[in-house]
């Protein structure tokens, strides 16, 4: 556990948005919270366990659960926070869009933390598009204190307008910090449950009634923005007036702070009456805004205007203040003194003694690949491994599979297998493997057991043996699982034996029936041997083969001398890939104290 | 003094680079300043490069700095060092950890690992490096080689000496809390 450093009822701290939102639940009286992991959203349920007793928190197995459970919690008067990275909103989009017409009993704030310019993710979609196809009010904070009071101010909403209310962060708040001014935990009671089958059970003659509220709602909510603190003009030089939002805000302040300037905190509904105004003040309106032109197409339908925002700044990436000023004020760029140097790209890698390594070691030296998933095996693509070539969004590497064998049979099933985290497989991969099972694929999927959902930062999840508050939980049996999924032929088997996990690609893969292999060994990040073992090079004995750099370990680099050098501060202590892969026996493990 | 100081802290993946940032923003709160920082998390932190920009004064807008206006870089990494460069201010220097950790294009052999101190003289990049890394190991622990680098950077700020101390203090283990404030005290002499 870390220190607690934020647990206090005043002052001011320096918070990450992730962390302010956390705050926010704390003293806005939430009483239950739950997630998936997604970077960049993850530490706000961290930051809830680590720090705030009062609020019952857990990880869900995937996006969707954890939106329903807190919609059950609602339900029965909670007040509740769900949070996700912006792909997960995909995945619990069925409640969201359901949960819009049947509204909430105790307060309901979902986070979606997008990820402009995709530091972390495999698409860059907007999601107050999503949150204006699901109907409901978005919010969206340009700092850390923003994040914190709209929670407050979600809160409240969600309550008076019944209906669930989505906070949109980007990375660039998520994991910014700024200085917050902190209260004290506001406690509420929670209301209990009543049975209320008009408002709980959208079956056509209800839903029907629902939406012609939702409708109501919109209106109303769009009057209500006109007239909240959230949204405000902030009045400048009246030749230009800036529509912006979110961290774009920011660097707009930054690069020009004599606009005027109208700033959007709840981007739906939009709050027509005040833009409306805003309008009539400026002689030209410019939209500043990360990603989809949102407010800019809007607004101009809206009124007609000849105004833009996509014309000055771009769609794709995120903004920074340069990109603002290059777009706005084209003649003030700063100069650069000190141009850019070309220089060898450092991209991620797996870490020394990552078990992912084995696995990915022998597809690549008999040849072959596999179609992946989200997580950090993702990396099996990068040399010198060369051995995963699809990813979709998580749990696809199994679908992905069977849809291959159905076109070309299995043409290409002696060459692909299916890499999927335990973590994934638990996420969305289980349903796959079941549609394997029922339409009689034959190929071979590779569950990647390390324990952990590691590349979210190292959390848990049902097949750990703990939950987020690090207390005991049962463990979900992999083996079990695919066995009760119908497949025949299941192995476990630990990546670093690199003989036995060869031999066994060779088996399966061949196999023309469904089978299952189980990688276990866990993520480096869930222990610390005891011993203090590092790999040493025989020079002599060396013959300068490469086959050790094959294994692409970052303790492992190439010297001048045209023999490997291992860096002892790497080295992983019970690994022993390169010893195992050295044909002359050059490397050997040498004991530490 | 300029009214806001402009910071990027650079390195690679595991070298701690939040943990220096976050002693650096304290310090800054606890002077004062309005104070901003951003960076990102995941996918980067498996090796890859890392950054973290910091912003004080006395009212901080965007949280990134604008490139060609940061007063100062401190790389945990030489390389990492000279890539953010374009960032500097024609006032601004580099202080860098005479340290050399090869990319894993460099160990696979589809990149050569260059000469970063002739590079840094022939661009004329106003740099130092520092020997932190060798520092650490005197001081018998490798992991204080970030504080030895605050040490190195503390002339440089307009941060008094007792609020550097506050901020180590704070976010250390209590038993490695002397070998780190020793760590501060000889980082300081290496940049005089």
């Amino acid at each position: 556990m870390k220190k607690k450093l934020n647990t206090v009822d005043s002052g001011v701290l320096l918070l990450s948005g992730n962390e302010a939102i956390a705050r926010g639940a704390w003293e806005y009286g939430v009483h239950f919270a739950a997630a998936y992991p997604g970077t960049p959203s993850t530490e706000i349920l961290e930051t809830v366990a680590e720090e705030y007793d009062e609020i019952d928190c857990q990880w869900a197995p995937n996006e969707k659960v954890s939106l329903e459970v807190v919609a059950g919690a609602s339900f029965a008067g909670a007040r509740v926070l769900c949070a996700m990275k912006h792909v997960g909103l995909n995945v619990a989009a069925d409640p969201l869009f359901t949960l819009s017409y049947l509204g909430v009993k105790g307060g309901m704030v979902i986070i979606t933390a997008d990820d402009p310019s995709m530091h972390s993710s495999q698409n860059e979609q907007d999601n107050r598009l999503m949150g204006k196809a699901a109907k409901v009010i978005v919010l969206e904070p340009s700092d850390s204190q923003e994040a914190k009071d709209m929670v407050g101010e979600a809160i409240k909403i969600s309550e008076e307008f019944d209906t669930p209310v989505l906070i949109r962060l980007t990375t660039r708040i998520c994991h910014s910090k700024s200085l917050v001014e902190v209260g004290p935990r506001k406690e509420v009671d929670i209301t209990g449950y009543e049975k209320n089958i008009a408002k709980y059970v959208p079956i056509p003659s209800n839903a029907r009634k629902m939406h012609t509220k939702v409708e109501a709602r919109l209106l109303k909510l769009s009057e209500y923005g006109a007239d909240s603190p959230l949204n405000r003009i902030e009045l400048g030089n009246k030749e230009i007036g800036i529509i912006t939002g979110g961290v774009s805000y920011q660097y707009v302040k930054e690069v020009y702070p004599e606009a005027s300037v109208l700033k959007i905190g709840i981007c739906n509904p939009l709050p027509w009456k005040l833009i409306e105004k805003f309008i009539g003040m400026v002689s030209k309106v410019i939209f500043v805004e990360e990603n989809e032109p949102f407010l800019e197409e809007q607004i101009r339908s809206k009124f007609l205007i000849d105004a833009h925002g996509k014309k000055y700044i771009p769609i794709e990436g995120e903004l920074n203040p340069e990109l603002v000023r290059t777009g706005l004020k084209p003649g003030t760029e700063i100069p650069l003194t000190f141009q850019e140097v070309k220089l060898p790209a450092r991209p991620p890698a797996l870490c020394p003694g990552c078990p992912h390594r084995g696995a990915f070691y022998i597809l690549s030296k008999l040849g072959r690949s596999s179609t992946g998933d989200i997580g950090c095996y993702t990396l099996g693509l990068m040399p010198p491994y060369n051995a995963l070539e699809t990813t979709v969004c998580m749990g696809a590497a199994i679908g992905v599979l069977s849809g291959i064998e159905k076109a070309t049979g299995r043409d290409q099933l002696n060459r692909l297998v299916s890499a999927i985290g335990e973590s994934t497989f638990v996420h969305s991969g289980i349903t796959g493997l079941i549609d394997m099972v029922y339409n009689g694929n034959t190929g071979t999927v590779m569950i990647m057991d390390n324990s952990l959902t590691a590349m979210t930062g190292g959390q848990e999840n049902p097949t750990t043996g703990k939950n987020l508050k690090g207390e005991p939980a049962p463990v979900l049996d992999m083996e079990e699982i695919a066995k009760a999924c119908g497949v025949k032929h299941v192995h476990v088997i630990d990546p670093h034996d690199l003989p036995a996990i060869e031999k066994l690609f060779k088996e399966e893969m061949a196999r023309e029936e469904l089978s299952v292999i189980i990688t276990k060994r866990p993520c480096i990040m869930c222990y610390r041997p005891k011993q203090s073992n590092t790999a040493i090079v025989d020079k002599d004995r060396c013959i300068g083969c490469r086959l050790c750099m094959k294994l692409g370990c970052p303790a492992i680099s190439w010297g001048d001398d045209e023999k490997p050098e291992i860096t002892p501060m790497l080295c992983w202590p019970d690994c022993n890939l390169c010893v195992q892969v050295c044909p002359v026996d050059a490397i050997s493990l040498e004991r530490g104290e | 003094m300029k009214k806001i100081v402009n910071v990027i802290i650079c390195g690679t993946g595991g070298q701690g680079i939040l943990l220096t940032s976050e002693v650096l923003c304290a310090a800054a709160k606890y002077s004062g300043y309005d104070v901003k920082k951003s960076e990102v998390h995941g996918m980067s932190q498996r090796g890859g490069s890392v950054s973290s920009h910091v912003r004080f004064g006395e009212k901080i807008y965007s949280p990134l700095v604008e490139k060609g206006d940061a007063d100062l870089i401190l790389a945990l990494e030489k390389m990492e060092g000279l890539r953010w460069t374009p960032f500097l201010s024609p006032e601004g220097k580099l202080i860098a950890c005479d340290l050399k950790i090869t990319p894993m294009t460099v160990n696979t052999g589809h990149a050569v690992y260059p000469d970063i101190d002739k590079m840094l003289e022939e661009n004329e990049i106003p740099y130092q490096l520092v020997k932190a890394y060798e520092k650490a190991i005197e001081l018998g622990n490798v992991r204080v080689m970030n504080v030895v680098l605050i040490g190195a950077i503390a002339s440089s700020l307009p941060i008094k000496q007792g609020v550097w101390i506050k901020a180590i203090t704070e976010r250390v283990p209590p038993k490695a809390l002397e070998v780190n404030l020793k760590a501060f005290e000889e980082g300081k002499k290496l940049t005089v």
